[in-house]
């Protein structure tokens, strides 16, 4: 399939990006002939698929990715994708020779022809792509890599400005254009080209449309550097000159007309198109060329002047009939060709000169005198000379200002003298760099004494040179066939017949370039006048200066919004955060009657314990909120609500809940208890009356808010999805508590996940306390004995095989009846804490030299080997199995792969708290011993 | 009873919501402890009241509870567990590097 050789041209410069970085650590020539390589290899797989993107015919090659979203990898191969994929890799290979001699010595060449690919290779993804989402990802990627290109010498702070400005307008634009590729997808049905292509006239007839197009244009214009968005594209001459050749000439701004080419069936045609799209173009011409004569420096001159074919460029897309769409994909080869070879020279030049001051450098055909001859031919393509590429597209433009069906009559003069006084602007700039910069004089305090460059230096414009005389002189043999396939993209209904020849007659269009040239020469010629009035009336300050301001005020605005809601404080974002989900469950219960809340159920008669435990809960919240700035008495109370749901749990027939929640409880009071030691022990009361209130209304709203919900679930009925897990625990998983069942079986992945979770709080406390320094806030126990009373000690020592053996009855037994690993890890971390407690940190750590953080690591890796295990006999990850094992002596017992996962799942909870709690426990060892006694700690304001 | 430990559930979320409004760190863990409780009692009742023996597969079992929320629960208690030893481990690193136990230590600007 020479069609899939798409896929190939597309990923030749990214797969080429690591080989480029290495070959350019060994030698600069290493760099350049793979990066050429890459370009080369690009476009030998563009060759077999000549013929069929010369029949007219676009290819396209697909991979599916998500379909359900519209969002497909396609590729489309037709005559306007095949001119600029040949632009992009054939210039592309050009510059690789070209910046190989233009760069410094030591600069990192790999680097740099790694940018110039990744760039090559999102500018061929823009103009290959058939989905126009793929299509938008590549543009971004084309402003990410000019970013980085034109930040190239990053150490020059105009370099790094005008990286951020092009990334600023054009990102800007990219945004835009999102918005206006969704909304055509939306209008069209499709993100395919093909499709929206074909629908132009429902597209066209959409109410929609106006915004869409708007939003398209400012993608393309902010691009193609159009006014008034242009400001960046001479900025970006900062960047070294193979990079303003590739950018400006054939590739980047291209992308912008590029874009308004290719939607060109779906989107031109109508008024709103003529005006936008025209308007912009003649006024960015016109501008453009205005800009440029008085530009000294030759590559800011290059730059305007490209702004203004841009705009001609745009110009003739927007004047919406076939024949000026035929003219603009002319004028896109041609100016990239001639432009291309003039910044090339003009990088020579500079080079040369070490300067590009047009009032310094003069006279350079004398010390230079092909590369003069060059660049003159190519500056006369520039200006429109006849025999030269650039005068051909500027006929067929001269022409159709002439013939355009919207201005006939009393207005037909207005487009033809128009384009008559922009032409001569053209002229008036290239004669200004033929003239100025090759003769002129001597030149004028050179830091270099000029001279030819080398002769490969050289080869890249000659072979641009040479292409713009082929073109200029035999135009329907060199690009005949290529623009009427680029052009029969833009008009699908057909390709008006055109010839391109040199010589048309003696008719209007030449009378204007006649008159063009003759006002541009002295228009030239006086332009010391123009130079005085605008050095007079100019705007003193300059684009980078006003871009930084905004940059600046940009981002102190951005840091002021920021501040209103983000100050650091997390009172106020958990004080917001309440309210927000107080404000969307209000939302939600909007215009619900009162009378639905309470749901069909029967309700269930109250009995006594409930209402003890009720009272109970209150008892202890109530409690907790009085005291609780004593932080002791507020743990006690504290512990009476974790009690009371332990039982709650055993009355509503979880007893593995009750289990879990009672051993939890204990290992968080102690917790709780070690950290009083270092807060202090009493807060000073730090909340304003109104602070009280306001969070007292809060806490109240969401206490109702919580008592309704739960109210209307429980009165509720619910169709339960249990049945399975209560009918398969015992076949499937070989258990009969169903809750262990699901834990370590059924949703055995959800478990590993969550002992995961478990296992990085407790790293993360550990990292959190480690090297960390506390001042004890009260005075400790006066005696060794009285810290470890003995009784206690002794009787814990008895104790802890006992508890032990609990926690592995409770373990074993788990699958079957209440237990499992998490209740069994939690017992032994309770019996082996206690021994912390009853006979103080350094005892315990000496003999249970346990390092827990290895413990924990051991506990994640039996479970996931576990889950591994399974894939070994071909069944998903964590699949379990089980049998029955009949020992001598005891009982025949189950043994069940599940059991591993619960090991590991033992350990990591045993590791967790018991780092946890030692961690804490041994932070007292590395108390400050400096100055006994608290110091209060100031009182924070409120905010 | 649905009522009662409705109630009971907004009394716990009410103490909890106004202690982790409150300015110190230690009242932050301990209104985590009551918001957690009220949230895990929510999620497992979901499973409603009524229930006459315990989740387990034995043959015979008079309306067993439903076990999936009890699953749900108890991972969630003992991770509820790790994230209350995380933040006193928090509470005690500000402590030691700002001196103070005020949630906003250091950070408020």
């Amino acid at each position: 399939m020479t069609a899939n050789l798409l896929w190939l041209v597309l990923a030749a410069p990214f797969l080429g990006i690591v080989p480029v970085v290495l070959a350019g650590r060994r030698s600069r020539s290493a760099a350049a002939w793979s990066a050429a390589t890459v370009m080369a290899a690009g476009l030998a797989a563009l060759t077999p698929l000549l013929p069929a993107a010369f029949s007219g015919q676009p290819t396209v090659v697909r991979a599916n990715w998500l379909p359900e979203w519209g969002l497909d990898l396609a590729l489309r191969l037709d005559g306007l994708g095949l001119l600029f994929a040949l632009l992009i890799l054939g210039i592309g290979l050009l510059i690789v020779l070209y910046a190989a001699y233009y760069l410094p010595k030591y600069d990192r060449l790999g680097l740099f022809y790694a940018e110039l690919l990744a760039f090559a290779g999102g500018m061929l993804g823009v103009v290959l792509a058939e989905n126009m989402i793929m299509m938008l990802v590549f543009w971004e990627i084309t402003s990410l890599t000019s970013f980085l290109l034109i930040a190239y010498k990053y150490e020059n702070t105009d370099a790094r400005i005008a990286a951020r400005m092009a990334l600023a307008v054009t990102g800007g634009g990219g945004l835009a254009l999102l918005a206006g590729i969704l909304l055509l997808g939306n209008i069209a049905g499709s993100f395919e080209l093909t499709e929206v292509l074909a629908r132009g006239d429902a597209i066209r007839a959409h109410p929609l449309y106006p915004v869409m197009l708007v939003m398209i244009l400012l993608g393309a214009f902010t691009k193609s550097g159009q006014f008034p968005f242009h400001f960046w594209l001479p900025n970006a001459m900062a960047a070294p000159t193979p990079v303003s050749a590739y950018l400006h000439s054939a590739t980047m701004v291209k992308a912008g007309v590029f874009l308004l080419a290719r939607l060109y069936p779906a989107l031109s045609g109508t008024d709103l198109w003529l005006v936008l799209v025209g308007t912009t173009g003649a006024v960015t011409f016109a501008y453009g060329a205005y800009v440029a004569l008085l530009k000294h420096d030759f590559k800011g001159l290059l730059a305007y002047s490209t702004i203004s074919h841009l705009g001609l460029i745009t110009l003739l897309l927007g004047l919406n009939t076939p024949m000026s769409a035929v003219a603009a994909v002319f004028h896109i080869i041609n100016h990239a060709i001639f432009k291309a070879s003039l910044f090339m020279a003009a990088g020579i030049i500079d080079h040369e000169c070490g300067t590009r001051d047009m009032r310094r450098i003069n006279g350079m055909f004398k010390y230079m005198p092909w590369t003069a001859t060059l660049g003159i031919v190519a500056a006369g393509s520039m200006a429109g000379v006849p025999l030269l590429n650039g005068f051909l597209s500027k006929e067929m433009f001269f022409t159709e200002t002439v013939t355009h069906p919207a201005f006939q009559g009393y207005a037909s003069w207005v487009l033809p003298a128009f384009a008559t006084i922009a032409g001569m602007l053209s002229v008036a700039y290239s004669a200004r760099f033929v003239h100025d910069v090759f003769f002129n004089g001597e030149p004028i305090d050179l830091p270099k004494s000029p001279h030819e460059p080398p002769r490969w230096m050289r080869l890249p414009v000659e072979v641009l040179v040479a292409l713009v005389l082929l073109v200029g002189l035999l135009p329907q043999f060199a690009v005949g066939p290529l623009l009427k396939v680029a052009a029969g993209a833009l008009l699908p209904a057909g390709v008006p017949e055109f010839k391109l020849a040199v010589w048309h007659g003696f008719n209007l269009p030449l009378v204007m370039s006649i008159l063009a040239f003759a006002l541009g020469i002295a228009h030239y010629v006086n332009r010391q006048h123009l130079f005085t009035l605008h050095e007079r009336f100019s705007p003193k300050i300059t684009s980078p200066v006003a871009f930084e301001r905004v940059y600046r005020d940009a981002g102190r605005f951005a840091t002021w919004l920021l501040g209103l809601v983000d100050n650091g404080s997390l009172q106020r974002y958990l004080a917001l955060l309440v309210t927000f989900v107080l404000a969307l469950a209000v939302w939600a219960w909007r215009g619900v009657p009162a009378q639905s809340l309470s749901g069909p159920l029967p309700q269930t008669p109250v009995d006594a314990a409930v209402l003890a435990a009720f009272a109970a809960v209150v008892f202890g919240c109530v409690g907790t909120l009085v005291w609780h700035r004593q932080r002791l008495v507020a743990i006690v109370f504290l512990s009476v609500v974790g009690l009371v749901t332990s039982l709650a749990f055993i009355h509503l027939q979880a007893p593995d809940l009750a289990l879990t929640q009672l051993s939890v409880e204990v290992v968080t009071i102690v917790l709780l208890l070690l950290t009083l030691r270092f807060l202090p022990g009493e807060t000073p009361p730090a909340s304003s009356t109104a602070r009280k209130l306001r969070d007292g209304a809060l806490a109240l709203s969401g206490g109702v808010g919580v008592t309704v919900l739960a109210y209307a679930m429980l009165t509720r009925p619910f169709e339960t999805i249990s049945g399975y897990h209560l009918a398969q625990s015992l076949p499937g998983g070989g258990g009969t508590n169903v809750v262990n069942v699901i834990l370590v079986d059924f949703r055995g992945f959800d478990t590993l996940g969550e002992i995961a979770v478990l296992a990085m709080a407790a790293l993360g406390l550990h990292a959190l306390l480690d090297g960390v320094r506390l001042r004890p806030h009260a005075t400790s126990a006066t005696s060794e004995a009285d810290r470890h009373p003995i009784m206690l000690a002794q009787l814990m020592r008895l104790l802890l095989p006992l508890a032990l053996a609990v926690s592995v009855y409770i373990f074993l037994r788990g699958h079957n009846l209440p237990g499992g690993g998490f209740i069994a890890g939690l017992i032994a971390a309770v019996a082996l804490m206690l021994q912390y407690l009853a006979s103080g940190i350094d005892f315990a750590a000496a003999r249970l030299r346990i390092d827990y953080v290895r413990v924990l690591g051991a506990g994640l890796a039996i479970a996931t080997a576990t889950g591994l295990a399974s894939w070994l006999t071909g069944h998903p990850f964590l699949t379990s199995t089980f049998g029955y094992v009949h020992p001598p002596m005891i009982d025949k017992f189950e043994l069940a792969s599940a059991m591993a996962f619960d090991l590991g799942v033992f350990m990591v909870v045993v590791a967790s708290v018991l780092l946890a709690l030692s961690e804490l426990g041994a932070l007292s060892r590395r108390e400050i011993n400096a100055t006994p006694g608290p110091t209060p700690a100031p009182v924070q304001e409120e905010r | 009873m649905e009522l009662v430990i409705a109630l009971a559930l907004g009394v716990l979320t009410a103490s909890g919501l106004y202690l982790l409004l409150r300015p110190t760190t230690f009242s932050v863990v301990l209104g985590l402890t009551l918001l957690s409780y009220a949230v895990n009692v929510l999620i497992f009742l979901g499973g409603r009241l009524g229930a006459k023996s315990p989740p387990l597969a034995v043959p015979g079992a008079d309306t067993p509870a439903d076990p999936l929320p009890q699953a749900l629960v108890l991972t969630a208690i003992v991770i509820g567990f790790g994230m209350t030893a995380y933040l006193v481990a928090l509470a005690l690193k500000a402590k030691g590097e700002c001196d103070t136990d005020h949630v906003d230590a250091g950070d408020a600007r």
